[in-house]
């Protein structure tokens, strides 16, 4: 199960996110990672440190793309200028799979720099899924659509926000990045069960699963990326492994970032489940 | 409801300006109770109303876009002071919102903004105007292209007064009324001080307050560009400024140093030595670049 079509037959292990912050540790210390996750868009300029850093990184290690600003659910056409910048930067990665968010952002041109959350229609699951294959079409790699962590829900909603996110996977015949720590948020925010979701995900569409931590408030939860993961995120996380298998795993700190060696090995945490994912798949 | 009404009317109340308090405004832009426009496309819950729901994306974008103004002029902010540099900023962002993917870009259009719009930039303006654009070119030199330096060997067959040079394109000249060079690196020199307590930060802003009250026009001419990954400025001399200009609109040299001595006080005899000694020192810092450009260095 863990390499597909979606993932690009690959079998990652567990990863983390580049951050600046940490440049110096890797670049001088060389530490074992499986594999980093970079944000495209810090990467989409065209030259100076950011770049030269990158290419010392795909030196070393495997790196996948990640973005936040395709905005698939805009009604919107595709930025074409985004496209053509986001190519140039797979083919300097290589990435085998890419990722981006499963929400909208921009409206008429103009970009609100956030992840907000879609109408589940019909209307919106066709246009999303429409945008999902042209930009696969046009980066030629594989694409996996991450759900996001939300804090409203809509009126003309048709449905649930998983039988959403299939309903764009199946059209779109894309890829999965679960993000189980949004499905937890979420279903806080939204009072649903989170299990309910992760049980009813395409598991053999999952190509990518991001854990990572988040801060309680007291009437909702937000997705903050600068805490460690709480257990319940754990509990999703072992059993989304145990429907799609060992599965890429990708640890998200993106604020308060402590040390390198602290957010790895946080992510290592995550060993255990895999551990027993392939004893359960060697049995 | 159709998806693109939708989106437009969430995305006109998210880009809605906050209160000073930092909430949701009470009333729409098109003057109906933001609770009402809420309420129509967004579901409340148990704990939150549509309002409440909604207003989280308002201020999330709120903070987003300003703390990205906040990171990229720290110059500006310094000039202006806190309050005004946000009462600017959400005045700019109202005007003038983002229209691309990535944050980099936020204040592109900030300078041809600031200058239509002097009230916001308070009693120094010009002040301003300089740091902004200086500001500006420090982030275009930071990722800006670079292409393969010129090599002597490059100049073998088309040396001679006709000779046009290219600059590299993460290249900027500027001119400024103000030393806002010194500003912005002492600005940025506290910045860095990570290790400062709040009794520490507090007393370099005030020094900061005065270096920037105290600071009196003095006209300059810049270059801002990039070696080994990180961005210089370096003044220039007044001609060394003009015949680097000339250079960059496409004049060939011969044209370039009549344009940049016309009307100059170097002496006659001691030019061809200035000439001699910058050409030294931009080829050194690799700011020209092959006529024919190869494939590009990042």
């Amino acid at each position: 199960m863990p390499a597909n079509q979606f993932n690009g037959f690959t079998d990652y292990g567990i990863g983390i996110g580049l951050r600046a912050t940490h440049y110096p540790h890797i670049l001088t210390r060389k530490p074992v990672v499986d594999w980093f996750e970079i944000i495209s868009e810090n990467f989409m300029i065209d030259g100076g440190r950011p770049l030269h850093v990158l290419d010392q990184i795909l030196e070393q290690y495997k790196v996948v793309q990640h973005g936040v600003s395709m905005y698939f659910g805009s009604a919107e056409r595709l930025n074409r200028t985004h496209l053509r910048r986001l190519k140039d930067l797979v083919k300097r990665t290589r990435t085998p799979w890419l990722t981006d968010h499963l929400c909208w952002g921009s409206v008429d041109g103009r970009y609100t720099h956030d992840l907000l959350p879609m109408p589940y229609t019909f209307e919106a699951a066709r246009i999303t899924a429409q945008k999902v294959r042209e930009v696969r079409d046009f980066l030629e790699v594989p694409i996996a659509v991450e759900n996001v962590s939300s804090y409203a829900e809509f009126h003309v909603s048709e449905m649930t926000e998983w039988e959403f996110l299939n309903e764009v996977v199946e059209r779109a015949d894309c890829g999965i990045l679960l993000d189980v720590n949004n499905i937890y948020v979420s279903s806080q925010n939204h009072s649903f069960d989170p299990f309910t979701y992760v049980n009813s995900v395409p598991a053999e569409r999952v190509a990518q699963i991001h854990i990572a931590g988040h801060s309680k408030y007291r009437k909702y939860i937000l997705d903050t990326h600068d805490h460690p993961v709480i257990d319940p995120v754990w509990k999703l996380y072992a059993r989304a492994i145990e429907r799609a298998g060992h599965t890429a795993t990708l640890l998200e700190w993106d604020d308060s970032i402590p040390s390198f060696q602290e957010v790895h090995d946080e992510a290592l945490k995550a060993k255990r489940f895999l551990a027993s994912a392939s004893l359960a798949t060697a049995v | 409801m159709k998806l693109l009404n939708l989106q437009r009317r969430m995305a006109r109340a998210v880009m809605t300006p906050l209160t000073p308090s930092e909430r949701m405004r009470r009333v729409a832009p098109d003057g109906r109770p933001m609770r009402a426009v809420a309420a129509e496309f967004i579901k409340p819950n148990d704990r939150l109303t549509s309002f409440e729901r909604l207003e989280i994306y308002n201020r999330q974008y709120w903070f987003r876009v300003l703390s990205s103004l906040i990171e990229d002029f720290p110059g500006l902010r310094a000039i202006l002071g806190d309050r005004r540099f946000e009462a600017m900023s959400k005045a700019y962002l109202v005007d003038s919102p983002s229209r691309s993917f990535t944050l980099r870009d936020l204040g592109a259009r900030l300078e041809s903004w600031l200058t239509k719009h002097p009230r916001w930039a308070g009693s120094r303006q010009a002040l301003a105007l300089d740091m902004v654009r200086l500001e500006w070119a420090d982030i275009e030199a930071f990722d800006g292209k670079s292409e393969p330096p010129l090599r002597p060997e490059d100049l073998r067959e088309n040396a001679g007064p006709s000779l046009r040079l290219r600059l590299q394109p993460h290249f900027r000249l500027l001119e400024s009324r103000y030393p806002v060079d010194d500003l912005l690196l002492e600005v940025k020199k506290d910045e860095d001080t990570d290790f400062a307590s709040n009794a520490f930060t507090e007393r370099h802003k005030r020094k900061r307050v005065l270096a920037v009250a105290r600071l009196k026009p003095a006209p300059i001419y810049l270059a801002v560009y990039r070696l080994d990954f990180s961005v210089y400025f370096r003044r220039l001399e007044r001609e060394e400024f003009l015949l680097l200009r000339a250079l960059e609109g496409g004049k060939s040299l011969d044209s370039a140093i009549t344009l940049a001595f016309r009307k100059s006080a170097i002496p006659i005899a001691e030019r061809p030595a200035n000439i001699q000694q910058w050409f030294h020192n931009w080829a050194a810092l690799g700011w020209f670049c092959r006529t024919d450009p190869g494939p590009s260095q990042s």
